[in-house]
């Protein structure tokens, strides 16, 4: 193989590999974007209807039937607030389990009337003006 | 000198009548130190998880 047709094939693999990162990025793009915007808002409908409620151990659930787009609004938050956890929790040289805790005890004194929170006996309760059931651990 | 005879005597009966029986529990005695750890641990997270929930209004 001559020098310049070593060099044509090096020049195309740098294309190559220029596309192929150019494709890849805008998958991720899409991926994250507008898909994950939308689903804020459905959280917070769903939030506010009682579909789902703060759970205990710092993460929501489903509070009636679980729905496939129930489930989905469920698993974004739940990844997300899993990922601020661990970091977190790390900063702070506290386990995740703990850390996720202590933010449900917060997240469940903050809940609003109407909205939805798990009780220390897992079942749901719907947050009155009276304050919520909380883990006698909780301060 | 008598007065003091009968103190000592009081004292010593009184040590030796006093003594303390100790049975053993027929349950296991568990000492619950995780839920000690944990609530310290509670304790201390308290402010910094009440920013988290704040910061990420999104997501709570």
């Amino acid at each position: 193989m001559d020098e310049k047709a070593l060099a044509v094939r090096e020049f195309g693999e740098k294309v190559m590999s220029l596309l192929r990162k150019i494709v890849w990025l805008s998958a991720a793009a899409l991926a994250a974007g507008t898909p994950a915007m939308a689903q804020t808002s459905d959280y917070k409908a769903a939030k506010a209807a009682g579909l789902v409620g703060e759970r205990v151990d710092g993460y929501i659930g489903i509070v009636g039937e679980a729905t496939p787009a129930l489930q989905d609004i469920v698993n974004d938050i739940n990844i997300k607030r899993r990922a601020v956890f661990q970091k977190k929790a790390d900063e702070n040289k506290a386990t995740l389990e703990a850390y996720a805790f202590t933010v449900g005890c917060q997240s469940i004194a903050r809940t609003q009337p109407g909205e939805k929170y798990q009780a220390p006996d897992g079942t749901w309760k719907t947050r009155t003006s009276a304050p919520p059931e909380r883990d006698p651990r909780c301060p | 000198m008598a007065k003091t005879g009968m103190l000592g005597a009081s004292a010593l009966s009184a040590a030796l009548s006093g003594c303390i029986n100790i049975s053993a529990p027929d349950e296991p005695i568990v000492i619950e130190l995780n839920i000690n750890i944990q609530q310290e641990v509670i304790y201390r997270l308290a402010e910094d998880a009440a920013d988290t929930v704040e910061e990420n209004a999104d997501i709570f």
